[in-house]
């Protein structure tokens, strides 16, 4: 199979639902004249012209509140958001707007859109550009939220989104950007609410998303020549939830650990834990385990950003303390 | 100051009656209507929180009265006057008001969250400021799909201090939108008189900020609403780009049903209803122009009284939803 990039295949992705559907269109800051500055918009422009691949002011309330309007009547935008640490200026747009309009209006119209959110850590960005905020829109009824560890999900989770009728917010790690993986010629869908069995196993389920999925994987490699059998789960999409594939993992491996970059107090391996505690506490054998980050905002000093990472010998440990 | 001050027009002459009966029929509906909410509310029948419109009913009359169907606007927590005016339909408005399955939201926004898209109405907002942006994009979507719709949005005083006006403004400006900000200062911010909170005498100037128009009004006369919001929306439609309509009114009412309104005395208030009513002065206006006579005007009420009274009845006696109603519609 072709191997691109993450980036490239968020690119295939917008250029073949704006070729298929002409309500799609897509507005940020920074993504017409310079392509994206990941470059995950490069050469958009010049298929589509810059109506349909509008720069904007640098106005995140702006932009998510015009989505809005657009996409009530008749529209199919993708907003990008530039960094995801910024979604906190647009905040209510997102969740008292975007989120409840369906809802709120007894049905009467739809919010089909996306909110592009580059989120994690990336060259010591530090505090307000490298956080990973995906538990805050779980909580939110109405929202989707998917986030995919590799190109060929990336490709696939990006074009469910835009042809979901519901508004979604779909996170992209900026250290994936540049990573590679196989992504098949044709039509790429992945499935929104689905978990995938990235690595079967019998001795742990280890679930995990993004960028975190690949350490995840190092991890599983690790413990492998050390004899245990670790069953990877990406997670894919963090709302919905897909409870059957966690839980019938767990029920398998009877022992589950969820690894993920954001901050471990609050994220979604505290709500994966609470799923598995209400509804598959007699699968386990041993007990949960979380690995995040630790409760601070993101540090730049290189000793502290690492002290801060999740890398694969901190799950592999967390995984070793089951046995 | 730099935004232009209109004067109340007399010369009647151009309107054709079936509009002037249509800014009398509008503005009464609103006012009756809003009268049976507050009575309803007062006697515990209407749960929630309730903003009502009368005093500045000409304001969502004029506007309305240059816009189709097809137009959208975007309106706010006293948002009854727009929907009525924008054309909804009032027995699925009061059953929504009252929480019944067969509003016009299902009972699911109620007063607050009031929409009626099959008109055009996106929707009331319970965050102040909530709407500009939305309107933005009702504007940047027709004009991508090559229509000649307009948005207009409804604020107060304010939210015109919210940073979402800034970033709308400014947005639609530069990229030259169809929309119309129509500001109703009714003197109020919630509970604080808006001269304590923003910086200026007339937030028309403030579209000077966006390169835009800034237009000031009599928001208590309708004929003076109609045509300067007349010019607005037709620029916008012809391509020229958005514009602020500053309709200088005043909330004769508490923030809400109930407000103790100890910022302010009856005195003040009192002042207001006896000599700047809108609907008083469009009376005065077509009797002494002999337009319409007593008889045709009461004619006229009493058939708008009569649509309200219906309304209420239908209201009362919908069902409310079904428990498992709570989950229908989180998703599409």
């Amino acid at each position: 199979m072709r191997e691109i990039t993450f980036s490239q295949a968020t690119l295939e992705a917008m250029d073949e639902e704006m070729t298929r559907d002409e309500r799609v269109f897509v507005m940020g800051e920074d993504i017409a004249r310079q392509g994206g500055i990941f470059g995950q918009f490069k050469g958009l422009p010049d298929k589509f012209g810059t109506e349909r691949v509008k720069d904007t002011p640098i106005s995140e309330t702006a932009i998510v509140g015009a989505a809005i309007g657009a996409a009530l009547t008749g529209m199919r935008p993708v907003a990008d958001m530039h960094f995801a640490d910024f979604m906190g200026v647009c905040m209510d747009e997102i969740f008292n707007q975007m989120a409840k309009i369906h809802y709120m209006f007894g049905g009467q119209r739809s919010v089909p859109m996306v909110l592009r959110a580059p989120d994690g850590l990336i060259n010591q960005a530090a505090a307000q550009h490298s956080q990973s905020i995906e538990a805050w829109f779980m909580h939110i009824p109405g929202l989707k939220v998917v986030i995919p560890s590799n190109p060929a999900d990336a490709k696939g989770l990006l074009k469910s989104a835009i042809r979901d009728d519901n508004p979604v917010i779909y996170f992209e790690h900026k250290a994936l950007f540049s990573t590679r993986g196989p992504v098949p010629d044709g039509e790429v869908l992945t499935p929104i609410g689905k978990a995938k069995v990235a690595r079967e196993g019998s001795d742990v389920t280890l679930i995990s998303y993004s960028h975190c999925m690949g350490l995840s994987l190092k991890a599983a490699d690790i413990l492998a020549g050390e004899g245990v059998s670790v069953e990877c789960i990406d997670l894919r999409t963090i709302s919905p939830i897909d409870k059957e594939t966690v839980l019938a993992s767990v029920a398998k491996t009877t022992r589950l650990v969820i690894a993920h970059e954001a901050v471990k107090q609050g994220g979604v391996g505290a709500e994966i834990s609470a799923i598995v505690a209400e509804e598959g506490i007699d699968f386990l054998d041993a007990p949960i385990v979380r690995v995040g980050a630790p409760f601070t905002p993101v540090p730049f000093a290189r000793p502290l950003e690492q002290a801060y990472r999740v890398t694969p010998e901190k799950i592999a440990e967390a995984i070793r303390g089951l046995f | 100051m730099s935004a232009k001050k209109v004067k109340e027009k007399k010369g009647l002459d151009k309107y054709p009656r079936t509009l002037l009966g249509q800014f009398y029929r509008t503005m009464l509906t609103i006012r009756s209507f809003e009268k049976k909410v507050e009575e309803k509310f007062l006697a515990g029948e209407i749960p929630g929180f309730v903003h009502l419109y009368i005093g500045e009913e000409a304001i969502a009359t004029g506007v309305m009265a240059n816009l189709t169907r097809e137009d959208h606007i975007q309106s706010t927590h006293r948002g009854h006057g727009h929907t009525i005016a924008k054309g909804a339909d009032l027995k699925r408005m009061m059953a929504e008001i009252f929480g019944k399955r067969e509003g016009c939201c299902k009972g699911k926004g109620g007063s607050m969250h009031i929409a009626d898209f099959s008109v055009g109405m996106l929707g009331a907002n319970g965050v102040v400021g909530g709407g500009f942006n939305l309107a933005t994009g009702a504007a940047l979507a027709s004009k991508m799909q090559g229509k000649d719709t307009v948005a207009v949005v409804f604020f107060g005083d304010g939210a015109s201090n919210r940073g979402t006006f800034h970033e709308a403004a400014n947005m639609a400006a530069v990229w030259k939108l169809p929309v119309v900000f129509v500001c109703e200062n009714n003197q109020y911010a919630s509970t604080t008189p808006y001269r304590t909170t923003t910086s200026v005498e007339d937030i028309a100037v403030r579209a000077a900020g966006y390169g835009m128009p800034g237009v000031i009004v009599d928001g208590n006369d309708v004929f003076a609403v109609y045509e300067e919001s007349q010019k607005l929306i037709e620029r916008a439609r012809r391509g020229e780009g958005p514009s602020l309509l500053e309709c200088k009114t005043y909330r004769v009412k508490g923030h809400f049903v109930g407000d103790p309104e100890r910022y302010r005395t009856k005195d003040e208030v009192q002042k207001v209803c006896e000599s700047n009513d809108p609907i008083d002065r469009f009376e005065c206006t077509v009797l002494d122009g002999k337009l319409f006579s007593r008889e045709e005007l009461d004619a006229i009420k009493a058939s708008a009284g009569k649509e309200v009274e219906e309304a209420l009845e239908f209201a009362r006696n919908a069902e409310e939803p079904e428990v498992s109603e709570l989950f229908a519609d989180v998703y599409a």
